[in-house]
């Protein structure tokens, strides 16, 4: 801070060359060359290590014999890759996976938008507490709510059951039988994620501009007349968006698929991440190499989509561009 | 429904007050409902925490205990050394997210501001693997973390859990940066400020709301993680954190549904209190994403 007036005749000598701020920044990019890598180097080496190597070695791993991490790896080419897709669990894992999100995906969405227009509402009571209760689940460690919802759907004296047997419906086993455990989980996930994509409407809904629904008003346009003419076209923008947003979050269910079901009853439940782990971690002899494969297979799927995201938003762009 | 209710728009604006009100209360009552749904789980286990073993099964849905048993509490705390596996998600979570503060920031100030060999092939490899999951690269990440000699351990949890992804915390403070007008730098400049006094000084006091919103989300993220510490604890429990603890507490006592419910509780209690104090980050860090 005391040199702060001994550079200023420096500074109003202004038009002596390499004193104009573009030289001087030219100058200094220079001097700062190795300042940049030098910033660079935690992210290069922590980003490098724990995620870019991962992506890159699992395709390497999916073409070993490796069973376990102490022992030998035999290259044995694309032998993984033909177990995989010849066994019955994985093409059942895959399926499960592709269920869960063709049903969540549109459940969460829709529902949050439902939800985010009703509390968008400008003389709505109690709005920040309903903003704050339907967040709450978000934020709780989903590990821990997968245990608590073994108990609230717990078949004989969980409290799901005992509602429904005080209006006379029988107990159902909801995550021991079959039939009904992948879709019990299915609606914990949503109760616990909806949060999420209800910010994201809310956020999306804010970009409205307020003159033009008054506009709509004072034509003489009804509530429904002003949502399905100014609301839901501005909103198809960020639709695209929201939806590539919930499928890859929808992808990741581990945490509460491992802790309500444990892939079981009879891997009714055994989603693609399970199917994984399963494999590498929790069975005798572990199978790194054919689980690696399982998991580039994943990749595959999530590069497609990954693409089918960039697609998207280019495309949402163009409609966000195209209705201005 | 709009077929039905086309023929009421020119009756509408003489008894358009009431019918309006009307709805807005419908829609009250109707959020309220749906919001009891919602935090009731967690009024449940908070309730199920001060019952005693029978009381959880006979009392039915009656969420008031008799008689408040907080030897629950001690039960999971001590026996269940919930108060080793707080520690421990404690550290591992303040030291993730004070090094994803650092190297995140860092990288997001130069992507932003500098043009150097090599700035674009950075960028699009961060966005390219921006949403790879967990279960993708656990194997690779145990195996390395192994190789390094840092399995077991909770500075191995700290370098993999901030060692992965993150990306969207480099990407806000790089928006961010990049709207920090030139001439303060110049200012910083003439003073004769150097590069890393001038990020430290100038620039990272600048980003104080972007720092704000990285520590909510990696703390929520690393506070919350199960997966990686899961796999990291395999064969030393005691450095398990709290979500890996309740599954193996859960696992051994099936039957002791309070202590779990007081596990439970403990667990879920920093962070819940956390997001009430601290809301408005929350809400922005993950409304960045649909903003940008």
């Amino acid at each position: 801070m005391s040199t702060t007036t001994a550079p200023l005749p420096t500074a109003a000598a202004g038009p002596t060359p390499g004193a104009d701020p573009a030289s001087r920044h030219r100058a200094r990019q220079h001097a700062a060359r190795w300042w940049i890598y030098l910033f660079l180097l935690p992210t290069a080496v922590l980003y490098g290590a724990y995620t870019l190597w991962p992506v890159l070695a699992s395709w390497w791993y999916s073409l070993l014999s490796w069973s376990g991490f102490e022992s030998e790896k035999t290259f044995v080419g694309l032998q993984n890759y033909a177990d995989v897709l010849a066994d019955p669990l994985f093409l059942n894992s895959f399926k499960l996976t592709l269920l869960f999100m063709v049903v969540t995906v549109p459940l969460r969405v829709f529902a949050a938008l439902a939800l985010a227009v009703l509390l968008n509402h400008p003389r709505l009571p109690l709005q920040r507490l309903f903003r704050t209760a339907f967040f709450l689940p978000v934020v709780t460690t989903t590990a821990i709510v997968g245990v608590v919802m073994q108990f609230i759907f717990d078949p004989a004296s969980g409290p799901v059951n005992l509602a429904l047997g005080g209006l006379g419906i029988p107990p159902v086993d909801w995550l021991g039988s079959p039939e009904t455990a992948l879709w019990t989980v299915m609606v914990v996930h949503t109760w616990k994620w909806l949060g999420v994509t209800m910010i994201y409407w809310l956020a999306a809904l804010q970009t409205i501009p307020r003159e033009l629904v008054e506009a709509a008003q004072v034509d003489g346009a009804d509530a429904r007349r002003t949502f399905t003419s100014i609301t839901l076209p501005l909103m198809v923008p960020f639709l695209v968006i929201i939806t590539l947003l919930t499928v890859e979050q929808n992808l990741q269910v581990f945490d509460l698929m491992l802790t309500m079901t444990g892939g079981g009853p009879f891997f009714a439940t055994e989603v693609i991440e399970l199917y994984i782990y399963r494999w590498a971690f929790a069975s005798s002899v572990p199978q790194l190499g054919f689980a690696s494969a399982a998991a580039v297979v994943l990749g595959l799927v999530l590069l497609v989509i990954g693409v089918g995201q960039l697609l998207g938003i280019r495309a949402a762009r163009r409609l966000a561009g195209g209705g201005r | 429904m709009s077929a039905a209710a086309a023929p009421d728009v020119p009756v509408r604006p003489p008894r358009r007050r009431s019918p309006r009100r009307l709805r807005l209360w419908l829609a009250t009552v109707l959020l309220l409902a749906v919001a009891a749904v919602w935090v009731y789980p967690f009024a449940w286990v908070v309730s199920a925490s001060l019952k005693d073993q029978l009381e959880v099964f006979t009392a039915g849905l009656d969420l008031v205990p008799e008689s408040p048993q907080w030897g629950n509490y001690a039960r999971a705390w001590v026996d269940a050394d919930f108060a080793g596996y707080m520690l421990n998600t404690v550290l591992v979570t303040v030291g993730t997210v004070a090094v994803v503060v650092i190297r995140c920031a860092m990288a997001g100030y130069v992507l932003a501001r500098y043009d150097f060999l090599g700035r674009k092939a950075v960028l699009l490899v961060l966005v390219v693997t921006l949403f790879v999951p967990a279960g993708y690269t656990i194997i690779p990440v145990v195996e390395l973390t192994q190789q390094l000699g840092l399995l077991n351990s909770l500075t191995g949890m700290v370098v993999a859990l901030s060692g992965g992804g993150h990306v969207a915390a480099v990407l806000l403070y790089m928006g961010y940066f990049r709207g920090i007008p030139r001439e303060l730098e110049e200012a910083a400049v003439i003073d004769r400020a150097g590069f890393f006094t001038i990020f430290t000084r100038v620039m990272l006091p600048l980003a104080g709301p972007v720092t704000a919103t990285v520590v909510v989300l990696t703390f929520l993220a690393t506070w919350n993680a199960f997966f990686l510490p899961l796999v990291f604890t395999f064969s030393r429990p005691e450095l398990r954190t709290l979500s890996v603890g309740m599954q193996a507490f859960v696992g051994q006592n099936s039957v002791d549904w309070p202590g779990m419910a007081a596990a439970g509780t403990i667990s879920l209690l920093p962070i819940v209190a956390l997001f009430l104090v601290l809301q408005r980050y929350f809400f922005d860090g993950i409304a960045g994403a649909v903003k940008s």
